[in-house]
């Protein structure tokens, strides 16, 4: 080895002298380059110093396009033109910006603003000052821009919601990226790059899916002249667009909410019962997200975030509401299923149920008289389910609630979902660290006292019912496509757990459910007439329970009114939608949310030509829902369902 | 034990043009940086301080002792390249740097020497067969090629990753490997290529060469070249005079006095310049190869070789990239390029480079 390892290196010679010659070829290369670029190509690059002639220019990367599920377009990019500045380029700084003034609808404060944020940058970078001009700006900076050298337009992709207010809290709206998210992104993935200044989804459907949506942008190297103006493009990096989104949503079904709930507060969600893909999510008031995503001033901001009702919460996925008599089909699957009720049952259902001192009311004055499970949900008894919670207890009722969903999250990929209370013995012992009373069961057994829902949770109950008991996971993205058509991600059904409930329990709560609407003196039997064989309950939650409740809505404060619900599902025989319908502070139930379900049910439940076919049935006008039942669906509506006070069992807390 | 012949046998041309490359690249990172970077220069006079301490340090010590301790050597980088990962600050997206307070150390310097010793080491041992390496004589040293190789490219430091590549196929090469097998590995590796380019999706081939080298974004490389050729295009013949340059001195070189300072002085010393800078690293080179081709024994032959290969592509792939012929990947330029890591490692390097030519008759 030794010997071996010693032993000159002769071997090598040759291939050194190989390598010589490569290295001297190299070498050459080189040297030609060099005298290339200084000889030969030298006076170009000299006058292209001296001119400092290029510049860089953001491409943003168009984001994806929302389509609903039968492919209409919700949000796409249009062109817009955006005013840059460069500022090694200005000659005469005062006389531009008093140009600018002049010309573009812009504040003094906001250029200052702008500069500021762009120092340290080299002075051939172009600064932003204003995004999407309007037409008459633009054409005014295009005629004087040899006049003002340093001010640059360029086209760049605009965010555009086509139905606008229609999913305004669905879909959501873009934002200048703030410092916060900023750090946020940088952490989460730190080759996503963000820069300041950069859009990115600040609610909704374009905050969730906002890495899917984006894109890549790109970046033009520009020639310019000595005055800054535009040559042609050296270098260009083309953006790619972001990933394209396919909704569960049903734009008909979603714009008819919206129509039936514009002028109202509320909310409106439809679920299709066999796959738990959302049809319809609505929450009003509701905001223009155009106009939030072009920039709004400082003042419009605080007026929106400063209004009580809350216009930035979507209703239907973070607002808690008792569930009021909509939650009595649950309640008598639990019942039904612990055998505490059989379907035979009769019950003695007067005006009131007497409980230790107290008289617990029933909505209706005269009474039910003695009635069966089908009946009492047909009517909406609540002297029927008082008896029935007591015999039933709190907790059984707790455990069953929580099958069918409520008191935690669907999980819908939104953010800032609520999850919702479900009441039990051992809830308050660890909230309140005081021992349950019976009367509270009374008041949670027809969904009022501690009992809060979102509409989503009530909704998705309410297609697990139609279903025949599975409790879905809510979706609302029917597919995700890369822009060159490659399929990414596409709609699974996804299943929460099983309601625990037998198919003989819950074809008689759903043949209650349609007796609610198809049975002589239920409380929805105007929606009979829409032919749609809706299934549903109507429900009417109390705010306040200090008030005495009269006849006259129109003469109680608004604030004091009671909170209206209404959710269904239609064909009966057949689901192929759920819907839950709220409008706070509309009355009653059967009155002012079950007509905006009516909308809901009819936009999907019949096709173009059906639609068009003038009814005997006339459609009450959006905002119709008067307080009082007007209209012609209203007058199908039998004469008890006008008032329906709920049970007065609160005020058992006081 | 001192030796009378070291010294007749001291090559004092690679020293000179050492200490020539050294000393323009201090004035150009001066230029470069004086007016807006003082602290930069400044910091540069210790490097070279330390530098030449560490080069005396590599000329004085038999290199026969740097073979005994060779595997401790290459151990010793690898665990300096690991403990990057635990305890390495960042820098703009890149986990490359160990701090020490006022130095820190890139560990993937350090790696390029570690991986030269332990090949040189590994193939002076190896009873080479007349025909050249096959295949299976390359898995041991493929391995400890890629190690280091796969640590540097995650940081991610694609530039150091490459001339890590390249050093390991120069030895293979020079060692002589059948012709056969490098047809096939060659052939191999463009088949696979273009294939595996292929199957990325588009924002995927957008995200790996954003992770791969980071500063490649949109308005990045592409942008740094254009700029790059402008400053040394208007440089001329002649140039612009040292620290008359405009080009080279503006923010949007960012690399300015690292992986771009040949396009500062290129600018203000022209053609001229840039010749007698290209023709001092030409010397070096031709020295290095011939140390090499004069060594009498094999681990001197094959580290003489190995550092002589790491700067020639380092050169080539630096003056490729600012002068525009060869993709932007950061590879800094030997003596010049800013870098405390990096000169020190060099002179190590040249350090070796001259201790074998002085001993090449002890053998």
């Amino acid at each position: 080895m030794s010997y071996f390892k010693d032993k000159e290196p002769t071997e090598y010679k040759n291939r050194v002298f190989i390598a010589n010659v490569i290295v001297a070829l190299a070498f050459f290369v080189l040297a030609a380059r060099f005298w290339y670029l200084q000889v030969l190509a030298s006076p170009h690059y000299t006058e292209l110093s001296l001119n400092n002639s290029t510049r860089l220019v953001k491409s943003p990367a168009p984001r994806g396009v929302i389509y609903d599920r039968l492919g209409v377009k919700l949000a796409e990019n249009r062109p817009g033109f955006d005013l840059y500045l460069v500022p090694e380029d200005v000659k005469d700084w005062v006389w531009t910006k008093e140009m600018l003034l002049k010309l573009v609808s812009i504040d003094d404060e906001t250029i200052e603003e702008k500069l500021q944020k762009a120092k340290g940058w080299p002075p051939f970078q172009a600064i932003t000052l204003k995004e999407d001009l309007t037409w008459d700006e633009t054409v005014k900076i295009e005629s004087y821009k040899f006049e003002m050298p340093g001010i640059i337009l360029d086209v760049a992709p605009k965010r555009s919601y086509l139905f606008g207010e229609a999913n305004a809290h669905l879909i959501g709206y873009l934002g200048e990226i703030s410092e916060k998210e900023l750090k946020e992104k940088e952490a989460e993935d730190p080759s996503n790059k963000y820069r300041p200044g950069d859009l990115t989804g600040k609610y909704g459907l374009e905050k969730a899916f906002e890495s899917d949506l984006r894109g890549i942008d790109g970046g033009k190297e520009v020639e310019v002249d000595a005055l800054g103006r535009k040559i042609k493009v050296v270098n260009y990096l083309p953006p790619y667009p972001g990933n394209n989104i396919r909704l569960t949503i049903d734009i008909k079904t979603q714009v008819a909410a919206w129509a039936a709930l514009k002028d109202k507060v509320g909310a409106a969600v439809a679920i299709e019962p066999s796959t738990g893909k959302v049809l319809a999510m609505v929450s009003t008031p509701t905001f223009d997200p155009n106009a939030l995503s072009s920039g709004i001033s400082r003042e419009e901001w605080q007026e929106l975030i400063g209004n009580p009702l809350n216009v930035l919460n979507n209703r239907v996925i973070q607002g808690l509401y008792p569930p009021a008599s909509t939650f009595k089909p649950i309640h008598a699957a639990a019942a039904l299923e612990e055998k505490v009720i059989t379907p035979a049952t009769m019950i003695y259902s007067g005006p009131a149920f007497r409980y230790g001192k107290r008289d617990y009311r029933d909505w209706k004055e005269q009474g039910h008289g003695i009635i069966n499970v089908h009946r009492a949900i047909v009517e909406s008894s609540d002297t029927f389910f008082y008896q029935v919670g007591l015999k039933l207890g709190i907790d059984r009722l707790a455990r069953y609630s929580k099958s069918f969903g409520f008191g935690q999250k669907t999980g819908i990929p939104l953010h800032n979902e609520k999850s919702g209370l479900v009441p039990s013995s051992e809830w308050k012992e660890k909230a309140y660290k005081v021992k349950w009373f019976e009367g509270e069961t009374i008041s949670v057994s027809v969904g009022q006292g501690y009992m809060l829902t979102t509409p989503l949770q009530l909704c998705n109950a309410y297609a697990a019912i139609a279903n025949g008991g599975t409790i879905l996971k809510p979706k609302i993205i029917e597919e995700i496509k890369t822009p060159a058509g490659e399929e990414l991600s596409r709609f699974t059904t996804e299943t929460n757990g099983a309601l625990g409930v037998s198919p003989q329990t819950l074809s008689i709560v759903k043949d209650a459910l349609r007796g609610v609407v198809h049975d002589d003196g239920g409380t929805a039997h105007f929606l009979k007439a829409t032919n749609l064989k809706i299934a549903g309950k109507t429900g009417t939650a109390q705010v306040s329970r200090l008030i005495k409740r009269t006849k006259n809505v129109q003469s109680i404060a608004y604030k004091y009114r009671d909170h209206a619900w209404f959710a269904g599902f239609a064909p009966y025989d057949d689901p192929k939608i759920a819907v839950v319908v709220i409008v706070e502070h509309g009355g009653f139930g059967a009155s002012a949310a079950a007509p905006v379900a009516r909308e809901l049910f009819k936009a999907f439940l019949t096709t173009m030509d059906e639609f068009e076919e003038p009814k005997v049935m006339t459609v009450s006008a959006p905002g119709g829902a008067q307080p009082s039942p007007v209209g012609a669906g209203a007058t199908a509506a039998p004469k008890e369902t006008a008032i329906k006070p709920e049970d007065e069992a609160g005020e058992v807390y006081d | 034990m001192i030796d009378r012949r070291l010294f007749t046998h001291f090559d004092w041309l690679t020293l000179s043009v050492i200490a020539s490359l050294t000393l323009i690249g201090f004035a150009s990172v001066f230029s470069a940086t004086h007016l807006h970077q003082a602290s930069i220069y400044q910091k540069d006079v210790w490097w070279v301080a330390i530098g030449t301490a560490m080069m005396i340090l590599a000329i004085v010590v038999n290199y026969s002792f740097i073979e005994r301790l060779a595997y401790f050597i290459y151990g010793a980088t690898i665990l300096l390249l690991i403990s990057v990962y635990f305890i390495g600050s960042s820098f703009s997206g890149a986990q490359r740097w160990i701090s020490f307070g006022f130095f820190t150390l890139q560990p993937s310097e350090p790696a390029k020497l570690g991986l030269i010793i332990i090949l040189a080491k590994f193939f002076s041992e190896k009873n080479v067969p007349a025909r050249g390496l096959g295949l299976k004589d390359l898995v041991l040293p493929g391995i400890l090629m890629i190690v280091p190789f796969l640590l540097i490219a995650k940081q991610p430091d694609l530039g150091t990753g490459i001339i890590i590549w390249m050093i390991f196929w120069s030895v293979v090469l020079i060692v002589k490997i059948r012709t056969k097998v490098l047809i096939g590995i060659f052939a191999s590796f463009m088949a696979v290529l273009p294939f595996g380019w292929m199957m990325l999706k588009g924002y995927q081939k957008a995200r790996l060469t954003s992770f791969l080298n980071p500063d490649a974004d949109p308005l990045g490389s592409g942008y740094h070249v254009m700029q790059s050729k402008i400053a040394i295009g208007s440089g001329g013949i002649f140039g612009k005079g040292f620290t008359e340059g405009t080009q080279g001195k503006l923010m949007f070189l960012p690399e300015h006095h690292t992986d771009f300072i040949f396009s500062v002085l290129s600018e203000e010393w022209g053609l001229l310049g840039s010749l007698v800078v290209i023709a001092l690293f030409l010397t070096l080179v031709i020295c290095g190869i011939n140390t090499a081709g004069g060594s009498k024994d094999r681990f001197g032959f094959l580290i003489a070789f190995g550092i002589t290969s790491m700067f020639f592509w380092q050169i080539v792939i630096n003056l490729g990239m600012v002068s525009g012929i060869l993709p932007v990947v950061g590879v800094p330029l030997p003596f010049i390029s800013y870098g405390g890591s990096f000169l020190i490692t060099s002179m190590i390097a040249a350090g070796l480079l001259l201790n074998i030519k002085m001993r090449k008759f002890i053998f």
